[in-house]
């Protein structure tokens, strides 16, 4: 026998239920003829893959590196990011630029997307302003290890819906892919 | 028995099949997309071909690839004979309930009609078997199907599928007796059992209906409820769907059947819902009679009807067109690629739509030209058409409702359901008995 749980008593016309189960018909009635004449106005979701949404202003999403003028990063290899990113995902390989005699530039900068905990510590230790999530990408995915691998040139002015995920740009600019790319495997999936 | 009289069983045993199993597609997608406008959901919207999604019904052919290509597993364990056997059973049940339900009124052919044939005035009941049992004969075989669920519990050799068998055989055994006592009310009111005479009985003024127990109101309606619910307790239904019991014992009797096994199951669900639902239509709510016509009169004045259904039937269609026509400014067509193929979806619909109104509009014409008079049996065959119409739209909508209630109200606990089944619904059957047989002794004595 099931152990009753103390609860409100009904009263004899609930216990036949006919009065409760018509209000919630009534209820679902009323949902269901709004939604018929309404399309999706009222529905609280969002045909996903088709329809995108718009993330808010302070979403943390993917990383992306800011510009100068002349349209070099204007990061300058000082490593902060790096020593505080508490998931060591960030990999700067520091070099001198010929153009400019006093900073350094990076001639790599990796960030490992799956290691990434989207801390935002990156964004607040950087002197340079250089390093931002406000990108508001949240579809951060692929296939190998390899695609979710963002480096300079993908994170450079990177903004939603301008440039491709990773793996479709580490496609059309092998230059650009991390070490061990294999461009030439075979897409698992068709982009949308 | 000659073989044009074999021809016309065969045909009719064929339509009582296609009739049910032509439903059972659009119920799988009602489930989804009627469940979905509940919920403020849009529903299933992804599988399509070329680009016509129409609101999920292409779902339903993807469901019957991924169900034939699915791997059939075997329990090893299982006893094979009854685990095989089981499946059948409530769809063999389900279809065979279906036979002595009456869709239409007899179709008379004259005599010489065609040539030589008939050689004298023929009378084609409506409905598979005429037997004398009628509504008897289908209590008898929807107790049936209680033993496809037994049997799939015990012989899966699965104490999950075990317990959802025990669950399935308690409920339905108790429900049946509320339900035969709901039926007995509806008996007496209409003094046969068989249902082409109660069907022909409550043609006419919808107070001819069972539900109004003509006329002793409240008895009629008291009867109606308790075999609603006692139809959803019988269907395995939610509120009462303890058998399979998800939250529980994983499905309950069906857990260890995959593929097309498990497809019988779930299409017999289904085709429980429309037998369950046309005997509701047959008993309570006049049967294929369209209210306030009947049978005669409505063959008298073919043509009438002919155009009142076209005119009615031009705002609706439009209606429909205006509600497509709508809905291209939907954020999804303006969010996918301008040569996506879906985007032609819209126009497509209004096109549809308005073939349908132009289709209502020939009808309406074909009312007026008196084209119907003019041909041999066409307008017995338009009679038979609008009956079977008739049938169709009062068995949907209370399929809807079986659906509409499913994603209503919550699970009722099992000491719930039992306390409902013996403690309300049998005592305030018999009383109901009780009371329809003194309505009919005062109507007999007092108002005959």
């Amino acid at each position: 026998m099931t152990q009753q749980v103390p609860g409100p008593e009904m009263t004899t016309g609930q216990k036949f239920y006919v009065r409760e189960v018509l209000q919630g018909l009534w209820i679902t009635l009323k949902h269901t003829v709004r939604n018929v004449l309404n399309a999706d106005e009222n529905f609280t979701i969002i045909d996903y893959p088709d329809v995108k949404k718009v993330m808010p202003e302070r979403y943390k999403g993917a990383h992306r590196l800011t510009t100068r003028p002349d349209g070099k990063v204007k990061c300058v290899a000082c490593m902060m990011c790096a020593q505080i990113c508490p998931a060591k995902c960030i990999t700067i390989e520091a070099g001198e630029d010929p153009d400019d005699p006093v900073e350094k530039y990076p001639v790599q900068f990796q960030i490992d997307m799956l290691r990434c905990i989207y801390c935002g510590f990156c964004v607040e230790a950087c002197p340079k302003d250089a390093i931002r999530m406000d990108t508001g990408i949240y579809e951060i995915n692929g296939f190998t290890r390899q695609d979710l691998i963002h480096d300079k040139a993908y994170m450079k002015d990177l903004k939603a819906g301008k440039k491709p995920l990773a793996e479709d740009w580490y496609r059309e600019h092998p230059e650009d892919a991390p070490p061990g790319y294999d461009v030439k495997a075979p897409k698992l999936r068709e982009g949308y | 028995m000659d073989w044009i009289q074999i021809g016309i069983v065969a045909a009719k045993i064929g339509f009582a099949v296609a009739f049910v199993m032509s439903i059972v597609p659009i119920l799988i997608w009602g489930e989804r997309k009627w469940s979905a406008y509940i919920q403020d959901r849009p529903g299933p919207n992804r599988a399509q071909i070329a680009g016509i999604r129409a609101g999920g019904l292409v779902h339903v052919l993807t469901d019957v690839v991924k169900l034939f290509m699915k791997e059939d597993v075997q329990p090893t364990a299982a006893m094979k004979a009854y685990w095989w056997v089981a499946p059948l059973i409530p769809m063999i049940v389900g279809l065979m309930t279906f036979t002595v339900v009456p869709w239409s009124s007899d179709f008379a052919i004259p005599a010489h009609s065609f040539g030589d044939w008939p050689a004298a005035d023929l009378t084609i009941p409506m409905q598979v078997a005429r037997i004398n049992a009628g509504m008897l004969f289908i209590l008898a075989f929807s107790s049936l199907s209680v033993y496809g669920i037994m049997l799939a519990g015990w012989g899966s050799n699965n104490k999950f599928s075990m317990l959802g068998g025990l669950r399935a055989s308690a409920q339905m055994i108790s429900y049946e007796l509320a339900m035969g006592l709901s039926v007995v009310v509806m008996f007496l009111v209409y003094g046969t059992v068989r249902l082409d005479e109660i069907a022909q009985q409550q043609a006419g003024s919808i107070f001819n209906w069972g539900i109004f127990a003509p006329t002793g109101f409240i008895v009629g309606l008291i009867a109606f409820l308790i075999y609603w619910t006692s139809v959803l307790a019988e269907t395995n239904r939610l509120p009462f769907d303890l058998p399979e019991g998800e939250a529980e014992i994983v499905a309950g009797y069906h857990t260890e059947y995959s593929s097309m096994r498990f497809a019988l199951f779930f299409m017999a669900e289904y085709a429980h819902m429309i037998v369950g639902s046309t005997l509701t239509v047959t008993l309570f709510f006049g049967s294929y009679n369209i209210p306030f016509l009947r049978p005669e009169t409505l063959q008298a004045n073919i043509d009438g009807v002919l155009i009142a259904l076209g005119c009615l039937g031009i705002p609706v269609n439009l209606f429909f067109a205006w509600l497509a026509w709508k809905r291209r400014r939907r954020v999804f067509y303006l969010s996918i690629r301008p040569d996506d193929p879906r985007q032609k979806e819209p126009k497509f619909w209004v096109a549809v739509w308005t073939m349908a109104a132009l289709a209502s509009a020939g009808l309406a014409v074909l009312g007026i030209s008196r084209w119907v008079g003019m041909h041999l049996l066409a307008a017995e065959t338009a009679v038979l058409l609008l009956h079977i119409g008739m049938l169709l739209v009062k068995v949907m909508f209370f399929c809807y409702v079986f659906v509409w209630i499913r994603w209503t109200l919550p699970r009722f606990r099992y000491d719930q359901l039992m306390n409902l089944g013996w403690r309300m619904m049998v005592p305030v059957a018999i009383a109901n008995v009780l009371l329809a047989g003194i309505w009919v002794i005062i109507r007999e004595t007092f108002l005959a």
